[in-house]
C-alpha cells in the first residue's frame, strides 16, 4: 500500500462522511428539536433521487435535477409532517417508529407504482465526469471531489443558520425548552414544519447527489438510514456538530477498515483467509466504533446528558 | 405487500366441479416482486406467462406470490402453496439462498420444482432430486465459460470482485476453475454495498490485465457508474447478471465495451428467439432480459411436458420433463443426468444500438457446457 493510494482512500472516506452528514443532519435536527424518531428519512432520500432522475431525463440539466430533488423532498416532508408526523410528537417512541415505518412502505410502493420496479438512469454531469489530477500524482474522480466541496459548503451554511440567524436561535431554543418557546409567542407548529422540510430537503439533496453514482431504485434509502442513525448516535443525538464529526468518523472508519483490515490480516495469515476475516470485520467496524464511543461517552461525543 | 393473482384459470366447468387436477396443471410461482430485486422476478413472471399464453392452453392455473427476497417469507409461501393451494408444480425463485430454503422441502413432498433462475451448487451435486429441474443454469456456468475465454484470449493477471455471500464465492470459484492465469487480487465486499470508491482505487492500483466482477442488481449499477467515472481503464468482464438489460438501462454508456458471458442474448440467431423478443417487447413495452428468457423457457418446458403426460402420473410427467422437448430461445438445450442444462455459453459485448445500450453476441465461450457437480449426483 503506497502513500498515493492511502491519500486517495482518505479522500474516499471523507466523501462518504460528507454524504452521510447530509442525511444525518436532518435526522439529528428532527430528533433533537421535536424528539421524533423518523424512520422515513430514507424515503425522503429516495424521493430526492427519483425526482432528480425524472427531471434530468426530461430536461437534461443536472442543476435543474438538483433543484427538483430539494423541492420534491421538501414538499414531501411538509405534507408528511402536516398529515402524519404532527400527531406523533406527544406519543412515545414506539408509536413513532411504527407510524414512520408504515410511511417507508407507503413511499416505497408509491414510488414503484409511479416509476416501476426497474432502476432509473441518472448520470453525473459531463462537466464533472472523469478524473482530475491532484498534487502528488493523485488522480481522483471530479464528481466525488465536487461532492466533498458541496457537502462542506452545506455544513458551513447549516452552522451559520443555526448559530447566526433568528430561525437558528428558535431551533436551539426549541431544542432546550419546547414549552417555554411556545409560551414566548413563537408559532411552534410552523417552526416544526420548517425544520422537518429542511431535514427532508437535505436528505433529498443527498439522494440526488449519490443517485448519480449509485443505483436509483426503490429501497435505496434504508441502508443509508441505518448508517445515518449510527452517525447521530456517535455524534450525540440533536447535535449538528456531533453529526458532522460522527459522519466523518463513520465514513473514514468504514472506508479505511475495508482497505486496511485485509492488508493487516494478510501480514500473518494466507491471503484468502485474510480477505475473508478482514472483510467480515470491516463490515462490523463502524458498529465496533459506535460501541467503543458509547462505552466512554454514553450520550455520544457532543450529546447533552 | 400481499400480491396474489390467479390467472389463466381453468375452464369454468372444471372449476365448479372442483376437478381441476383431472387434466390441467396448477402452478405456484414464488418470486421477487417487491424490494430491490423486483425487476428480476417481474421479468421471470412475464416471460413465463407469455409462454403459457402463446401455447393457447387454458388448463394451466397460475398462482403468483411475492417472496420479498426473504427466505422466511418464501418458506411460508411454499407451505401455503403446497398445503392449501395444492399446486402440482412450483417455480419462480430468483435467489440461491431462497432456493436452498424452499426447494429441498417441496421436492421431498413429491412436488415438481422448475428453477427459472438460481442454481446453487448444493442442488446440482449431492443434493440433486428427481423432481428438481433447473431450466436456467448452475451458478458456476457463466463464470467457468468466462474463465476459459480469458485464458484463451491472453489475460494473464486478473482482479476478482464479488459480494461476500455463497453465490458470490460460487461465481469466483467457477471463474478460477477454468482460468489458467494468475489472480492479482480477490476482493469480497459486503452484500448490498453501494459505494465502491475504496475497491475501485485498489483495482486501479493493482497490477492486473482485467477486472472480473459479479455484482447483480443495484450493486452492479453503482459499481459500473463509479468505475467509469474514476478514470480506471482496465477492461471489465463478468457474468451476464452484472450486465442484464435492466441494469444496462440504468448504467447507460458507461458500460459500453464490457464483455459478459450468457447462455442467451436477444440477438442470438436461433429459431424462435427473434419471435420471442418481438412478442415480449410488444406485450410488455420493454426489451426482455435473460431472466425473461429463462421464464419463457420454463413455461415452454412445462407446456411440452403437459403435451406428453398427465401431471397426476408423476413418473411419466418426470420423464416428459427430462426429455426437454421444446425449442429453447437459447438454441440447443438438454438436461444432464442431474437435471441441469447442457447448453452453449456465449460471450457478449455491450454496444449501443440507436439509443439503446444493449448486449451483442461476439462469440462462443463454451460449447455444450455442463456443470462440474453432476458427478456427485446419485438419483
Amino acid at each position: 500500500m503506497d502513500l498515493v493510494l492511502l491519500i486517495e482512500q482518505l479522500l474516499n472516506g471523507l466523501q462518504f462522511g460528507v454524504m452521510l452528514f447530509l442525511m444525518a443532519a436532518g435526522l439529528t435536527l428532527i430528533f433533537g428539536v421535536m424528539g421524533l424518531i423518523n424512520l422515513a428519512h430514507g424515503s425522503l432520500y429516495m424521493i430526492g433521487a427519483f425526482a432528480a432522475a425524472a427531471v434530468a431525463s426530461a430536461t437534461g440539466s443536472f442543476i435543474l435535477a438538483l433543484i427538483a430533488s430539494l423541492a420534491a423532498a421538501a414538499i414531501a416532508g411538509v405534507i408528511v409532517e402536516m398529515v402524519v408526523i404532527r400527531r406523533l410528537y406527544d406519543r412515545d417512541h414506539l408509536d413513532q417508529v411504527l407510524a414512520t415505518f408504515a410511511l417507508i412502505l407507503i413511499f416505497s410502493e408509491g414510488t414503484r407504482w409511479v416509476f416501476g420496479s426497474f432502476p432509473l438512469y441518472l448520470d453525473v454531469p459531463s462537466a464533472l465526469s472523469g478524473a482530475v489530477e491532484l498534487p502528488f500524482g493523485i488522480s481522483y474522480p471530479a464528481y466525488r471531489l465536487a461532492i466533498i466541496g458541496i457537502g462542506l459548503v452545506v455544513a458551513f451554511g447549516l452552522f451559520l443558520l443555526i448559530t447566526r440567524t433568528r430561525i437558528g436561535m428558535r431551533i436551539r431554543a426549541g431544542e432546550s425548552d419546547r414549552e417555554m418557546i411556545a409560551a414566548l409567542g413563537v408559532n411552534i407548529a410552523v417552526l416544526y414544519t420548517a425544520i422537518f422540510a429542511l431535514g427532508a430537503a437535505l436528505a433529498g439533496f443527498a439522494g440526488a447527489l449519490v443517485g448519480a453514482i449509485q443505483s436509483v431504485q426503490v429501497g435505496m434509502g434504508e441502508p443509508v438510514l441505518i448508517l445515518a442513525f449510527v452517525t447521530i448516535v456517535i455524534g450525540g443525538i440533536g447535535s449538528i456538530r456531533g453529526a458532522f464529526v460522527g459522519a466523518l468518523l463513520v465514513g473514514l472508519t468504514d472506508t479505511m477498515g475495508r482497505v486496511l483490515l485485509p492488508v493487516l490480516f494478510g501480514a500473518f495469515m494466507n491471503p484468502s483467509a485474510a480477505m475473508a476475516i478482514g472483510s467480515a470485520l470491516a463490515s462490523m467496524s463502524i458498529y465496533i466504533l459506535m460501541a467503543a464511543i458509547l462505552l466512554f461517552k454514553p450520550t455520544g461525543l457532543y450529546g447533552s446528558a | 405487500m400481499k400480491l396474489k393473482s390467479v390467472m389463466l384459470a381453468a375452464c369454468a366447468a372444471a372449476m365448479t366441479t372442483g376437478a381441476v387436477h383431472a387434466d390441467g396443471v396448477k402452478v405456484g410461482m414464488i418470486t421477487t416482486l417487491s424490494g430491490g430485486g423486483a425487476g428480476l422476478g417481474i421479468d421471470v413472471r412475464d416471460g413465463f406467462m407469455l409462454a403459457i399464453q402463446q401455447s393457447g392452453r387454458s388448463d394451466v392455473e397460475l398462482v403468483v406470490e411475492d417472496d420479498q427476497r426473504k427466505p422466511d417469507v418464501a418458506v411460508q409461501l411454499a407451505d401455503k402453496l403446497v398445503q392449501s393451494e395444492k399446486v402440482d408444480v412450483l417455480t419462480g425463485i430468483i435467489w440461491s439462498n431462497l432456493a436452498m430454503a424452499v426447494v429441498p422441502s417441496v421436492t421431498a413432498r413429491g412436488k415438481f420444482y422448475l428453477s427459472p433462475n438460481a442454481g446453487p451448487s448444493a442442488l446440482a451435486g449431492k443434493g440433486c432430486h428427481p423432481n428438481y429441474f433447473n431450466v436456467s443454469w448452475q451458478n458456476d456456468a457463466f463464470n467457468e465459460a468466462a474463465g476459459a475465454w480469458a485464458s484463451e484470449n491472453g489475460i494473464e493477471k486478473v482482479f476478482l470482485l464479488a459480494p461476500n455471500y455463497p453465490a458470490g464465492k460460487d461465481m469466483i470459484a467457477g471463474f478460477k476453475r477454468f482460468y489458467k492465469g494468475e489472480v492479482a487480487s480477490e476482493v469480497y465486499t459486503k452484500l448490498g454495498q453501494t459505494d465502491y470508491a475504496a475497491e475501485i482505487a485498489q483495482v486501479r492500483a493493482a497490477d492486473a490485465d482485467m477486472l472480473y466482477y459479479f455484482l447483480p442488481g443495484g450493486m452492479g449499477i453503482s459499481f459500473m457508474k463509479q468505475y467509469a467515472g474514476s478514470g480506471a481503464d482496465k477492461p471489465v468482464m463478468g457474468p451476464a447478471f452484472s450486465f442484464d438489460q435492466g441494469i444496462l438501462g440504468a448504467i447507460g454508456e458507461a458500460a459500453l465495451g464490457v464483455k459478459n458471458t450468457s447462455h442467451w442474448s436477444k440477438d442470438l440467431d436461433v429459431p424462435g428467439n427473434a419471435e420471442f423478443v418481438a412478442s415480449f417487447t410488444e406485450e410488455y413495452g420493454r426489451l426482455p432480459s435473460l431472466y425473461a428468457a429463462q421464464g419463457y423457457d420454463t413455461g415452454l418446458l412445462l407446456v411440452s411436458a403437459m403435451e406428453k403426460a398427465d401431471v397426476s402420473d408423476a413418473d411419466a410427467f418426470r420423464a416428459a420433463l427430462k426429455e426437454a422437448d421444446f425449442q429453447s430461445v437459447r438454441g440447443d438445450f438438454k438436461f444432464a443426468e442431474n437435471h441441469h442444462p447442457i447448453h452453449t455459453i456465449y460471450m457478449r459485448e455491450v454496444v449501443k444500438e440507436g439509443d439503446v445500450v444493449t448486449n451483442k453476441v461476439i462469440g462462443v465461450a463454451a460449447e455444450d457446457h455442463t456443470d462440474a457437480y453432476g458427478v456427485d449426483c446419485k438419483m
